[in-house]
């Protein structure tokens, strides 16, 4: 059994359609992903790299992550050491690289938060409590398919573990 | 059996299922799996030496280096190597700096009606062109593929677009997806988009690609077109021989779809998407009179041959304006030679566009033609997201090769019906 998952941080709070140029700008693509990720959200929040610290929690509208299946848009935001991202709804490519690769990812419509609110996240449970304003949020869950990746930490772990499991 | 949509027959057919219904997750497995330098064997090969694995089923996988070609950096000849090297190694073919992923797959004949496909491209969609089921996803999930030869997949519910009426003069599909992305928004992740109706019967393989291509902008799971004899005779051009069975991949007529939209295709006018997202969309009445800096015929969206012939109709005999710069970068190399022996690239160069190479280029911010802050750009691309074609300060507008062109002679926004003869 994996430890269960539980992010908490401090939350920063985007709009609609945060796209994976926002997230993975293009005209960095071919830099190493440090330097990537200090281009991470720049286009609409310019501080947003500096400020964010290992845990926060991002937190958005609807379509996050349209656009690309560039999954530097989700290494960038674990490269900053944000914890979990949770949003009105997700781009379909976004959703599935974030939780290959890692990154919780939890749909939650009703999730009231400012920046800078205290948040926990419970992927497994799907439910969120605010801290801050002493609410807890129900999310969507996993898909059950997916639910085994999550567990394990994302797909490579998943793999490994398979792989293993195989050659043994 | 029960009734099923095209989408529900190739998952089901890939699945090893009788039949799917929209909800179910299934596991399919890949008849073709592409990837590029950008997101292939870059970012793949470390994570197979990880696991130790190696790939399922050469034959069935292939490599499109598109994004940095040609290199114009140290960083980008180094990706290209690794990419040359790693397919070299891996026995699996390469394209190398011919042409954009999705075009050359079908240029080539690679997509075939009921294949179930897997893209590391997330305008993977447009082989639907076709009558195929193709996705895209991301690197690591690529990676799993390539182990596995599968990928699980939630059937989407079919939503049904139907256009009818023959697109006017100087109107493309793109100016369909531009509509479409206003009416519909960007956020379809639980539908697979069935294009239909006579107007796509009527559209040229080009055509129906870029339908299927810009599914992506709508955020759906893939776009797909019922193969018919237009498929079966671009197959044939692509050189391929085997029999195609086309008939049996069509939505069953009583198979219920999750809805249905309905386009008049002849009252459509040109549209342009304002910066910064597809869904901006809007008539190009409402945006003439933008002047523009940059107008830029690329990408696998909009620069096909079809689409360099679309930019003649308007700049034959007439002149880029003064103070704008037309840039061109052909979806393939063998779309230019094409283009160069009917003379399309003439009337281009004539009027003043300056030619670029193939390859994703300034649509993914990678190549030549990047933007500075302050300039707008009116280009044939599918995205205008704030800073993909460089600063975020940069304004880009989107239109269909026609509109592109006819906003580089006006020197700002124009609608192209003016000059058409």
């Amino acid at each position: 059994m994996s430890p269960p998952i539980v992010r908490r941080g401090r939350a920063f709070v985007f709009g609609d359609q945060i796209d994976t140029d926002v997230l993975a700008p293009g005209p960095y693509m071919k830099k190493p992903l440090a330097e990537l990720a200090r281009h991470c959200m720049e286009a609409v929040d310019p501080g947003f790299a500096s400020r964010v610290r290992p845990g926060d929690i991002v937190v958005g509208g609807v379509g996050f992550g349209i656009g690309s299946s560039r999954e530097q848009a989700v290494q960038a935001l674990l490269e900053l050491g944000v914890g979990a991202v949770v949003a009105k709804g997700f781009a379909r490519i976004f959703y599935r690289n974030a939780l290959n690769l890692g990154l919780p990812a939890l749909v939650c419509e009703d999730l009231e938060a400012s920046e800078g609110d205290e948040l926990e996240v419970f992927p497994v449970e799907g439910r969120i409590v605010n801290h801050t304003r002493r609410r807890e949020h129900a999310c969507e869950p996993i898909p059950a398919a997916l639910m085994d990746v999550v567990a394990a930490g994302g797909l490579m772990p998943w793999l490994e573990r398979r792989l293993g499991a195989r050659a043994g | 059996m029960p009734a099923m949509t095209l989408p529900e027959k190739i998952l089901a057919r890939a699945a090893g299922l009788d039949a799917v219904r929209p909800g179910q997750i299934v596991t399919c497995a890949i008849d073709l799996l592409m990837m590029h330098d950008s997101g292939g064997p870059r970012r793949v090969a470390a994570r197979l030496e990880q696991l130790g694995a190696t790939v399922w089923d050469p034959s069935k996988v292939i490599v499109v280096s598109d994004h940095f070609v040609p290199a114009a950096d140290l960083d980008g000849a180094e990706i290209l190597a690794l990419t040359r090297r790693w397919a070299a190694a891996n026995g699996v073919t390469h394209y190398d700096g011919i042409g954009i992923c999705h075009v050359v797959l079908q240029e080539h004949g690679h997509v075939r009606p009921g294949m179930f496909c897997v893209g590391g491209d997330s305008h993977s969609p447009s082989g639907g062109a076709v009558g195929a089921y193709m996705v895209g996803v991301g690197a690591t999930e690529i990676t799993g593929a390539l182990v596995t030869g599968t990928l699980w997949i939630k059937v989407p519910e079919t939503l049904r677009v139907r256009i009818d009426g023959a697109l006017a003069p100087g109107v493309a599909a793109k100016d369909v997806m531009l509509h479409l992305c206003a009416t519909l928004g960007m956020n379809n992740d639980r539908y697979v988009v069935e294009y239909a109706g006579s107007a796509v019967a009527a559209l040229s393989m080009a055509e129906r690609l870029v339908l299927c291509n810009m599914t992506a902008e709508l955020g759906g799971e893939t776009g797909i077109v019922e193969p018919d004899a237009t498929t079966e005779a671009a197959l044939r051009a692509a050189g391929v021989p085997e029999p195609i069975d086309y008939a049996r991949w069509r939505s069953d007529p009583d198979a219920p779809v999750a809805r249905t939209v309905a386009i008049d295709g002849s009252r459509l006018p040109p549209q342009v998407a304002a910066p910064h997202s597809p869904a901006n969309s809007r008539d190009v009445a409402e945006a003439e009179r933008v002047r523009i800096d940059q107008a830029y015929i690329g990408a696998c969206t909009g620069a096909k041959l079809s689409d360099l012939r679309m930019a003649a109709e308007v700049l034959k005999g007439r002149k880029v304006a003064k103070g704008t710069r037309l840039l061109i970068a052909p979806a393939s190399t063998a779309m230019t030679a094409e283009a160069a022996r009917e003379g399309t690239l003439a009337t281009l160069t004539e009027a003043g566009a300056i030619l670029l190479p193939t390859g994703c280029g300034a649509c993914a911010g990678m190549g030549a033609g990047m933007l500075a802050a302050g300039e707008t750009c009116i280009a044939s691309t599918a995205r205008n997201f704030k800073g993909r074609m460089g600063s975020p300060d940069a304004r880009v507008w989107l239109g269909s090769p026609y509109t592109v062109a006819a906003s580089a002679v006006a020197g700002h926004i124009a609608d192209p019906r003016g000059f058409l003869a």
